[in-house]
């Protein structure tokens, strides 16, 4: 009985697993609107194609840090607050504003910017959780804001304090909010429907009326000044530079709803595109889901002849986006790690084997999303610091599996799920950044040189990190318990070794390619750039570890030591070197991070410090030497 | 002898100069940000010794050895021990071809750094340039007639006077700033007496500034210098090279494009006024400009294409149409040069560097321009040989590794 629970235990906890992440792909289906057909609508936003259920993902996590809105950000989570998913957030913004300015979206976490700007703070009897603000309460200091900013704006983004990079993101957050509340109709459109219909049988008289005024002839005051008055308001749409909603009249590109409001006038008039949002906002303002979602389907079949790849684009990234096959993966790491470390306690092996069969479903999980992107993208893996991050983890966890299949002791499975885990967090605070599916600009744009030099120097950090990382476990172990009998030191160092010399393989390879891409399009093999120099410092380290060893320099615990620098190294070189500013790579720039990197850099010196110490405080060796 | 060879040839040496090539990579690359990339390259990598340091702001007293001299050595290291330690079989041949690949990488760049020579080109749409300007170096010209003279600017030294055969007159350098900035001396005003009262200083101000740090931009100098003829002085005069380079006269006129077109153009038109010195019924004209290399053909910019992804600015293409114009060989082609996607031609290389085009500068009315980047690199190949020796070396010695490795855990 025992023998056969210890035997499929295993599969069945991976089992279970894999139905929980099936069973969250379901899209919830509500009655009502038909927000999630709404969300699968194509637009073009940041230069691309996208779902309108990413750009509402990708505004909230940069307005918001998260992919849904909690309307009642006071309550405690016990308390189950009103929690809304992006799409209905984002179509009330677009149609709805009345509604949606209400809703405290706007997250600030820095208490000097809360004051400055005299919002509520924390006060459940005031519905208030001193972090999150709607747009509406912003409206009365908007001045006061206004005018720190444009002061920030002339600070170097470098030198800028906690407060001032509170306020800048603060305005970007407000920007965007613009933007979006201004993308299908004007934002202080009453009654849109009705307007645009007055608007368009007021085209010929104001046409007229403009042109008799130009003539200097008599013309029809209250004509002329109505349809100006429309104009401006368009007009201001338009400068907003909101996404490309509309799809393209004929030949050319996706078109901004105020471009095509403006040029209304001179062309064929108000299309059906355009009319079948106005209904679409109707309805909602109304809170009439028939209309609403009948306008929808009318809106669908409308795009359906000419936009037939976009529409199966935005469906494929909507699926995506509903699958998150990361943030899911990063639960199944976190699952399979605890259960690996605990193995080495009570050396249960059916524990370090439900700890292999979980980092197998979330490495699948995990490709299945890599591989998923690069379809949607047509890229290789890594495009920019985002995709850096969700390959690394990728790699650790591939080459985690490989020496767990080798040596079976629960030391690659943790490594696996463990940076599996950390890699996949990093990603996570990364895409608050904004879309992470960016366009590639111009200097980049090689889809040979992405995957040849990127993939290669990124291989070439998987393998730094993991030889550090093993590194770690030698001294946790050794030093704090007393598990690290002979064998498994042993088997440590040796797996360490071969690690670094795959990281030498790759990051020298990645580094000359980088070089010779360099030669390719700007005509210098070598730039002294920082991120060169970063990848430089990385094969440097890597050759002098392999020297130090075959010298008989550096012995187990030299090595060991040796490794754990490597994460220092590859940190700085991953994200140090984009703080400095400066170079022809310094285009993925990332402020908050600085913290984390000296903090990570510190905890790796106490372990080398750790490391340092004499034998006889080992409580593992303590043992072996009794 | 057999000491110097022990020294040279041991693997402690190459170790510290690992270690001292790490230290002195982190540095350069921290003190980029203080002293801008030019300067961080000549203060430590293209240097044999490098004293003092800058780090977050801080200057830090230290020697170390610079990029020469580290790379000399581990030349000398790797060289010496593949001779003396030199050994012909399986085990040993993926490490002798990862450090012949090395030692070729590093042969490769000290010939680049001593060979190599980086220029630019830039057009207007529809021009033609026989020519490439040096990117930072520049000289100081004479034109009388058809005559040329150049002098180059090592020769600009303050206080100095030179005297060259085909002028007959003697040119006295009272100041030579290596960085000017420039300003219209609007006619309301001149607050400050103007640096001389002669030619284009009367119109303009100058003044010295620091150095540049950033990748993209460049020093612009100017020099004071007084002509004097056995007869007597000529005047003070300023030659700048905000006047010799067409690309900075265009930026000043957009500097002031807010005060009109007309306005702007005006300024431009000042500040390209040639300055005339006539001595003995010879009339000279003179300017800084950027050094020039003729090439025995010409490039005419066709097509200045500048796209991005619609609705944003991000760039998605910068591509210049070229017509090469060869009088030697009776070539005439057009061809695309583009981010990635250089011309090789005539010993040189054409990248695509710059670019003031597309749908807004179309707009604004100005004609697109582009600046080519042209290098000549004659050891351009070497990273690739040395690129291809390291990887079959390092895989080879790393297969021999794990070959080992796998069987001796299948042999318990």
């Amino acid at each position: 009985m025992k023998k056969s629970f210890n035997k499929w235990f295993p599969p069945m906890l991976m089992l279970l697993m894999a139905l929980w992440f099936f069973g969250n792909l379901q899209a919830p289906k509500g009655k009502g609107f038909a927000y999630a057909e709404f969300g699968r609508l194509p637009l073009t936003s940041n230069g691309r194609i996208v779902p309108l259920d990413s750009l509402a993902r990708n505004s909230l996590l940069q307005i918001r840090e998260k992919q849904t809105i909690n309307l009642e950000p006071w309550k405690s989570h016990l308390d189950h607050p009103k929690i809304l998913p992006a799409t209905e957030w984002l179509a009330n913004v677009m149609m709805n504003p009345a509604v949606a300015d209400e809703w405290p979206v706007f997250r600030i976490d820095n208490p000097d910017l809360v004051s400055l700007l005299k919002l509520p703070e924390k006060d459940a009897e005031k519905k208030s959780d001193g972090k999150h603000y709607s747009w509406n309460q912003f409206q009365p200091v908007i001045e006061t804001l206004e005018k720190e900013n444009s002061r920030v704006q002339k600070v170097e983004p470098t030198s800028r304090t906690a407060y001032e990079n509170a306020i800048v993101k603060l305005h970007r957050s407000l920007m965007l909010y613009a933007q979006l509340r201004n993308s299908v109709q004007p934002a202080d459109a009453r009654d849109w429907p009705a307007e645009l219909a007055a608007f368009v049988k007021l085209i010929p008289e104001g046409i007229a009326a403009v042109q008799a005024q130009q003539a200097g002839k008599a013309f029809n005051r209250d004509n002329l000044a109505a349809f100006s008055a429309y104009i401006s308001r368009f007009q201001f749409m338009a400068r907003l530079e909101p996404p490309l909603i509309l799809p393209p009249s004929g030949k050319g590109n996706w078109r901004r709803m105020g471009d095509a409001l403006l040029e209304s006038p001179r062309s064929a008039g108000v299309d059906g595109s355009i009319q079948a949002f106005a209904r679409m906002a109707g309805a909602l303002a109304a809170n009439q889901p028939e209309p609403f979602n009948t306008a929808l389907k009318d809106y669908r079949s409308l795009l359906v002849p000419t936009e037939a790849k976009a529409l199966n684009k935005a469906r494929a990234e909507m699926f995506f986006n509903q699958m998150q096959p990361f943030y899911n993966a990063m639960v199944i790491y976190v699952l399979a790690g605890l259960l690996a470390v605990f193995s080495w306690f009570n050396l249960s092996e059916t524990l370090r084997r439900s700890g292999v069969w979980l980092v197998w479903l979330a490495f699948m999980i995990h490709t299945v999303g890599l591989v998923y992107r690069m379809v949607l993208e047509g890229r290789p893996p890594v495009t920019n610091l985002y995709s850096s991050a969700i390959f690394i983890g990728w790699g650790v966890a591939l080459l985690g599996l490989i020496l767990e299949h080798l040596y079976k002791n629960g030391i690659g499975v943790v490594a696996a799920s463990v940076i599996g885990f950390i890699t996949l967090i990093i990603a996570h605070h990364l895409a608050l950044e904004g879309d992470t599916m960016e366009m590639m600009r111009a200097v980049l744009d090689s889809n040979f040189w992405l995957a040849v030099h990127v993939i290669t120097v990124t291989i070439g950090y998987v393998g730094t990190f993991l030889s550090g990382f093993l590194g770690l476990i030698y001294i946790l172990r050794g030093f704090f318990t007393k598990t690290l009998d002979a064998a498994t030191g042993k088997a440590l160092v040796r797996m360490i070794y071969g690690i670094v010399c795959f990281a030498t393989l790759f990051s020298f390879i990645g580094t000359v390619t980088g070089g010779i891409w360099a030669d390719q399009s700007w005509g210098r093999f070598w730039g002294w750039d920082p991120k060169e120099n970063g990848a430089l410092i990385i094969v440097l380290w890597n050759a002098l570890i392999l020297h130090l060893r075959w010298g008989g320099i550096a012995r187990d615990r030299g090595l060991v030591n040796c490794a754990i620098f490597g994460n220092i190294v590859t940190a700085w070189s991953w994200f140090g070197v984009n703080m400095l500013g400066i170079g022809l790579h310094s285009y993925g720039f990332t402020q908050s991070a600085f913290f984390w990197l000296v903090l990570f850099a510190a905890s790796q010196l106490a372990f080398i410090a750790i490391g340092l110490l004499p034998v006889k405080w080992w409580k593992s060796f303590k043992i072996r030497a009794v | 002898m057999k000491k110097i060879v022990e020294f040279f040839t041991s693997l402690k040496l190459t170790v510290a100069l690992l270690a001292f090539a790490i230290v002195l990579v982190f540095i350069g690359t921290l003190a980029q940000a203080d002293e801008g990339l030019y300067g961080a390259q000549a203060h430590y990598f293209k240097q044999w010794l490098v004293i003092g340091a800058h780090v977050f702001g801080h200057k830090i007293p230290l020697i170390l050895p610079g990029g020469y001299l580290i790379g000399m050595l581990l030349l000398v290291n790797l060289v010496t021990t593949h001779i003396y330690r030199f050994e012909l079989s399986a085990k040993k041949a993926g490490i002798q071809f990862a450090h012949a690949g090395i030692i070729v990488l590093l042969v490769g760049q000290l010939s680049t750094d001593l060979l190599s020579r980086e220029l630019q080109m830039r057009f207007i749409e529809g021009e033609t340039r026989s020519y490439s300007d040096s990117a930072t170096d520049y000289e100081l010209i004479f034109v009388a007639g058809n005559e040329i003279t150049s002098i180059p600017r090592t020769m600009l030294k303050p206080g100095g006077e030179i005297k060259i055969q085909n002028l007959p007159f003697a040119v006295r350098v009272k100041e030579h700033w290596h960085n000017t900035d420039i300003n219209y001396r609007a006619p309301m005003m001149k607050n400050a007496p103007p640096l001389t009262t002669n030619g284009v200083a009367v119109n303009f101000d100058f003044r010295q500034a620091e150095d540049v740090k950033e990748l993209n931009s460049k020093n612009v100098p100017s020099a004071v210098l007084e002509f004097l003829t056995p007869a007597g002085s000529l005047g003070t005069w300023v030659a700048s090279d905000w006047a010799g380079d067409p690309s900075l006269v265009e930026a000043v006129r957009n500097g002031y494009s807010q005060m009109g077109a007309a306005m702007a153009q005006k300024i431009a038109g000042l500040l390209v006024a040639p300055q005339i010195i006539a001595v003995d019924g010879k009339k000279f004209t003179f300017m800084i400009r950027p050094l020039r290399v003729y090439h025995p053909f010409s490039l005419t910019l066709l097509k200045a294409n500048h796209t991005v992804y619609p609705g944003t600015d991000i760039p998605k293409d910068f591509r210049s149409r070229v017509r090469i114009d060869n009088r030697q060989t009776g070539e005439k082609r057009e061809v695309e040069i583009s981010m990635n996607h250089p011309l090789r031609y005539g010993g040189y290389t054409y990248y695509q560097y710059q670019m003031t085009a597309g749908e807004m500068v179309e707009r604004s009315g100005q004609t697109p321009s582009s600046v080519l980047s042209v290098v000549r690199n004659p050891s351009w190949l070497t990273p690739y040989v040395g690129c291809v020796l390291v990887g079959i070396g390092l895989i080879i010695q790393f297969l021999y590794h794990l070959i080992g490795f796998v069987s001796k855990k299948k042999t318990p």
